[in-house]
């Protein structure tokens, strides 16, 4: 009965989507996650499983343009979307200012939570280019880190506005 | 990951037609799934008993803000972020932009929706006491047609509603007439961001000459389904908000409501933060300070 | 050489630049060629004996590898200290979580459903789940007596003391259960073949452990044996002992399968199974004198060590050397004991029984001081330890610490004595009410005793082709920044540029046994060690006449190239050797209990919401005492961060246990803070230096985990005037308590367990 229906089932489907700019098809059961897609697929491991309920963060990816916890993203809905992984922050060898911050400033100690943590932030900078502590407090607390108690990565964070201020 | 993405059919209609026409082609048997801040977590965790999922994450049909004379409609699938960013919804309904910026982090606010939240039906939702306190209605649709109803009784029982297998909400209705009102909410969760309710209270009040004109007060997390305290509102209807009326109010509002004990807090402190906060809500009003 | 460069310089992290960009290779990461994963079928029940297994219909078995505890080719269990705990269950399960059998397959997906259909039927014992319970010796359930270990600590005449004392103070404090919840599951990857034997890799804190533990549960010889560290998401202890069981179990799957096996442990499975800090009890009886001296005590201090040893032993020793707190007692009695539940094992967390022990000590200070009627903080400076003194174990204080000092900074950078008075006249009106509390304490860096010794780490630093030197030792990195500070202290003991210096990966194949990375121990012990191996390579390259005494970074790099290029790479190794006058006695538990101690004082500021009886910290003021400071930013993250945890430990994270089991075994219902949850955190060093770490260094990892905890409460007692002696505190805690109290009567100066003489 689903033959009339747009897209998706419960075969493996091929679907497509961009991500980090780069076209990618990838053929998969329409409910697989989005992060087991971009790990396994794609090979794209910086976003990371920390607890498969949307609540640690370290999955975060961009889909176009919203910060999303790729562990709770069915793959068809990912279809068309334009997709930003960590891997796709940094252009080549040259660094995001919010990477060179959290490397400066003491941002990442385990580095697990470290990819989410940054696309989170660079998701509340596009939004909010001046943010005041308690916007990054905000803006940041999907994101649980274990390691930092936060205060270094709300130094990067601050950083790296001042850092884009002056560029 | 506890399931097995083989075992799940998921499909994406183009349209609200075609949705509503596949939920009457086997009733009960299409799990529609929104932003998945709900569904995906039981997924993950091999409790999720639906085996057919239908995606009705951002239709256009369901993600739009429409402003009129005397309501504002909030298609159910717009985001929590969507009623952040909203001004109309900012200006006016200071209850429900509170509730949608306590709802987990920025990337489930992102995706959460606000019709998923009401389908989801947790007593400890942070939205809904805030529409019931707004008096929503909802609008549903299925291949039958739509029908308008009141959210105060939509929910009849612990993560029941009165949404019929072939429906879908459409639309959630937000009369305007309580933009002059004082707002009050608090959350109670267990920490800052984040948090699941322990306690969740959404009032609105208004006086008259140093006594109460009208007010609304519902409470989530301390009941199977989120609540109005509509005893509590009669009894302080019309009186000035004194010491012995906090206490009276306190009283009924306890009496009110089921709270229990469970992995997250106790029946007798759910209970008692309810009783303070009521009385803290009428202080506020008393004291007209803004307290959102 | 030029002093100080590089050391004390916040350098980048040597692994920095992969982990921002998302390159760092965690175990779940790699794949390998064929793998199969693993799934571990574990006990439901807290002890019983195992009667049948089913294996369910609707599974196609003959695609699973299966492994019991039969296939166990070596002797079946982890060794660590006692060889109790079994790798695989093998007719008795003990915990709930306890593992009996694995499963590996090629489709991860396949393994959810099998473990759900095999059914276990138990003859069920009877279980104990208390420390209380435990020690009634109701019922057996480990050795003669339920007890692990037992220490007993004795100083002076403790029993003449009582007689003297114009006030005997006696109080009892709790702590619970907590989880490290290191954002990184635990994970491994093994693979097998006849000729090489096993190989694992993971994500863990000690390579050498796992190393141990494989060879007996394997059966094979220590060259057969290779364990590899990849980066870690994490570990707070957690990755310490754990993780030889899951390799264990990650090994007999690769065994007996022939193909490499991932196992990957998701939230629940982590949380639920795993190791947490001990949940303890101390009991404090205290003979002061009406200035408030303190004449004496004894000290009952017990923990709760779950159904098998593992490291409950010297998680116990730590708790019971601390248990005296930074203070002067002439005399002293400390009992303490490791009591055996059937609960999953508990096991390392930073500060390793220490910040249990020292909660008490400094709730107790507090009670101390209403009794006698001195303020928190003039108790305290009539009793600090001075140089010259001696510790409860008579380890005479040698450093010139300054307590007073230390004290008298913490309460002007706190503003303490202005907010003490403004907050007890604004406490009168209002529902908000607010407090400060003071904790001073202290925190030993390496192995307690004679560990160091038995441990007799070694250490190579390695000349290389292209000019570089390496470092290899078997000390990890998982956050605190081990492999910046070591390239830091090699770059400066040898006058090189920081990027002059290289790591090793730490792999057994590889890198000699430095020692566990536990303790605090690695900057201090391991860095010392790899400074003097360092000297050996210039030592080396001086003597063969290819570098001249006083050289500059690029001579260095062209005259070691040279000296490869002509004679291969080469190494020089150190050993630990103990200073010749740190003496302890194991029997007596007397000594010198620690090559030095880090010393702090915490001011923490709270507001509790009578309305939600919920507890925000507003400031937290930590000072410390470390030595020298090699890496300002790493340092200051280690200091925060094991803030933010003891926070959590004090206000927001509870295990709730029902049968041994934990209930809350995910990230939405066991609470850790938030980064909308946490005070600013102001850090401040006093550095005074230590002769026994790499420039003047001594360990840091561990003491700020054992200051939230007391001054906080001690803060919340401040606001309310009500007594709180366990944590976590919830505000369904404070709820109860003030139910049952009222608040303006019950001061704590009318409180119980006081008797005055």
């Amino acid at each position: 009965m689903t033959t009339n229906i747009s897209s998706g089932g419960r075969a493996k489907c091929e679907l497509s989507f961009t991500v980090n700019g780069e076209r990618r098809t990838v053929r998969v059961h329409p409910m697989e996650r989005l992060l087991d897609v971009l790990r396994q697929e794609l090979a794209l491991t910086g976003a990371k499983e920390g607890c498969a309920e949307g609540e640690c963060g370290s999955c975060s990816v961009l889909m176009d343009g919203a910060l999303v916890n790729s562990c709770l993203v069915p793959i068809l809905q990912a279809k068309s979307a334009n997709i930003v992984t960590i891997e796709g922050l940094a252009a080549g060898a040259q660094l995001n200012c919010l990477q060179e911050a959290f490397l400066d400033f003491g941002g990442a100690q385990c580095g697990i939570c470290t990819p989410g943590m940054i696309l989170a932030a660079s998701h509340l900078l596009q939004r909010n280019p001046q943010p005041t502590i308690g916007d990054i407090r905000e803006g940041l607390s999907g994101n649980l880190c274990r390691c930092t108690g936060y205060v270094q990565i709300f130094d990067a964070v601050a950083k790296a506005v001042q850092f884009k201020a002056r560029t | 990951m506890r399931s097995d993405p083989a075992d799940y059919e998921l499909v994406a209609p183009a349209n609200l037609q075609e949705i509503v026409a596949l939920l009457a082609e086997e009733p009960g048997t299409w799990l529609p799934i929104a932003g998945g801040t709900d569904v995906m977590v039981q997924y993950a965790a091999g409790k999720l008993s639906a085996r057919k999922l239908v995606s009705i994450w951002n239709l256009p049909e369901l993600r739009h803000i429409e402003v009129l004379a005397d309501e504002v409609r909030i298609g159910a699938g717009c985001t929590y972020t969507d009623l952040r960013e909203n001004e109309t919804v900012g200006r006016e309904f200071p209850l429900l932009v509170s509730a949608a910026s306590w709802t987990g982090g920025i990337a489930n606010q992102n995706r959460g929706t606000l019709g998923g939240n009401v389908v989801n039906a947790s007593p400890a939702a942070d939205s809904l006491p805030a529409l019931l306190a707004y008096e929503a209605e909802l609008i549903l649709v299925s291949i039958r047609g739509e029908r308008r109803v009141p959210y105060l009784d939509f929910h009849t029982d612990y993560k029941k509603t009165k949404l019929a297998s072939d429906e879908l909400i459409r639309d959630i209705c937000l009369s305007r007439r309580f933009s002059e009102y004082f707002s009050y909410t608090r959350k109670v969760g267990a920490r800052q961001a984040q948090a699941i309710s322990k306690v969740c209270v959404a009032a609105l009040g208004r006086l008259d000459g140093g006594k109460v004109k009208d007010v609304r007060i519902a409470v989530g997390s301390v009941a199977p389904v989120p609540l109005r305290l509509l005893e509590t509102e009669r009894i302080v209807q019309g009186k000035a908000i004194e010491p012995s009326l906090l206490l009276l109010a306190k009283k009924i509002a306890v009496a009110e409501i089921r709270p229990i004990d469970d992995i997250r807090s106790t029946m007798r402190y759910r209970s008692t933060v309810v009783g303070n906060l009521v009385a803290e809500f009428l202080e506020k009003l008393r004291a007209n300070e803004p307290a959102i | 050489m030029t002093s100080n460069r590089i050391v004390g310089a916040s350098v980048p992290r040597k692994e920095g630049r992969d982990k921002v960009t998302g390159r760092a290779q965690y175990i779940d990461d790699m794949t390998l060629p064929n793998m199969l994963y693993g799934a571990t079928v574990r006990s439901r029940v807290p002890r019983g004996k195992i009667k049948k297994i089913t294996f369910g219909s609707g599974i196609a078995w003959n695609e699973f590898v299966i492994v019991s505890a039969k296939d166990i080719p070596g002797k079946n269990c982890i060794v660590l200290i006692v060889d109790d705990q079994p790798c695989l269950a093998d007719g008795i399960v003990n915990h709930p979580e306890e593992p009996i059998l694995l499963l590996a397959h090629p489709d991860r997906h396949a393994l959810p459903k099998a473990v759900d259909t095999i059914s276990i039927e138990y003859e069920p014992l009877p279980a104990v789940f208390t420390i209380e319970e435990s020690e009634e010796h109701r019922e057996i359930i480990w050795g003669k007596d339920n007890t692990f270990k037992t220490y007993l600590v004795e100083k002076g005449d403790i029993d003449g003391v009582w007689e003297k004392a114009d006030y005997i103070v006696e109080g009892e404090y709790r702590t619970g259960a907590q989880e490290q919840l290191y954002i990184e599951n635990n994970g491994m990857i093994a693979t097998y073949d006849p000729e090489r034997g096993v190989t694992v890799w993971g994500s863990l804190q000690c390579p050498y452990y796992i190393h141990k533990a494989l060879m007996t549960l394997c059966n094979l010889p220590a060259d057969k044996v290779r364990v590899v560290q990849m980066e870690t998401g994490g570990a707070f202890g957690g990755k310490e002992e754990y993780p030889s069981m899951i390799a264990g179990h990650a090994a007999l799957l690769a065994i007996k399968s022939g193909r490499p096996v991932k196992i990957i442990y998701d939230r629940m499975e982590d949380m639920a199974a795993t190791t947490k800090r001990h949940p303890s009890r101390t009991r404090h009886r205290t003979a002061v004198t009406k200035g408030g001296k303190i004449l004496g005590g004894e000290i009952e201090f017990a923990v709760d060590g779950g159904a098998y040893t593992t490291l409950s032993p010297v998680v116990l020793s730590r708790g019971t050397i601390h248990a005296g707190g930074p203070y002067y007692w002439p005399n002293v009695r400390i009992r303490a004991k490791a009591m055996a539940t059937n609960a999953p094992p508990h096991g390392a967390f930073r500060g390793f029984g220490a910040p249990q022990s020292l909660f008490a000590m400094e709730r107790h200070m507090e009670r101390i001081a209403q009794v006698v009627g001195l303020s928190p903080i003039e108790i305290r400076r009539r009793n600090f330890l001075q140089p010259g003194q001696t510790t409860t174990t008579e380890q005479t204080i040698r450093e010139a610490i300054d307590l007073e000092k230390l004290l008298d900074r913490a309460l002007e950078l706190s503003n303490y004595h202005a907010k003490k008075q403004r907050f007890s006249k604004d406490n009168r009106m209002g529902t908000s009410k607010k407090g400060i509390g003071v904790a001073a304490f202290l925190h030993g860096a390496g192995f307690t005793g004679s560990g160091e010794r038995n441990l007799s780490s070694v250490v190579d630093v390695e000349a290389c082709a292209d000019g570089s030197v390496r470092v290899l030792v078997s000390s990890t990195e998982f956050g605190q920044g081990t492999k910046t500070v070591l390239c830091q202290i090699v770059a400066e003991t040898l006058g090189l540029e920081y990027d002059d210096v290289t790591i090793a990966q730490a792999d057994t194949g590889e890198v000699p046994n430095s020692g566990p990375t536990v303790a605090s121990r690695t900057v201090m012990v391991v860095g010392k060690l790899v400074q003097s191996a360092a000297l050996g390579i210039k030592q080396t390259l001086t003597t063969s006449g290819a570098l001249e005494r006083s050289y500059s970074p690029a001579e260095f790099r062209t005259a070691c190239q040279n000296y490869v290029a002509a004679h291969g790479t080469f190494r020089s190794s150190a050993r630990f050797e103990a200073p010749s006058d740190v003496f302890w006695d194991d029997e007596k538990y007397r000594g010198e209990a620690y090559a030095a101690f880090a010393w702090a004082v915490y001011v923490a500021e709270v507001t509790v919401d009578l309305s939600t009886y919920s507890v925000s910290v507003n400031d937290l003021v930590a000072l410390q005492e470390v030595g020298k400071v090699l890496h300002p930013v790493l340092a200051r993250g280690q200091i925060v961060g094991g803030i933010a945890q003891g926070i959590g430990y004090t206000l927001y994270e509870k295990v709730i246990w029902q049968n041994g089991r934990m209930q809350n075994s995910q990230m939405t219902n066991y609470i850790m803070p938030t980064s909308a949850d946490l005070p600013p955190i102001r850090v401040f060093f006093e550095e005074m230096g230590n002769i026994h770490g790499a420039f003047g260094a001594k360990g840091i990892g561990e003491l700020p985990m054992d200051g939230p905890a007391p001054s906080i409460i001690n803060a919340v007692e401040d606001a309310l005037q009500v007594r709180f002696d366990a944590i976590p505190l919830l505000p369904e805690d404070i709820f109860e308590k003030l139910a049952t109290e009222s608040i303006s009567k019950s001061g704590p100066h009318s409180a119980g367990g006081v008797q005055s003489q």
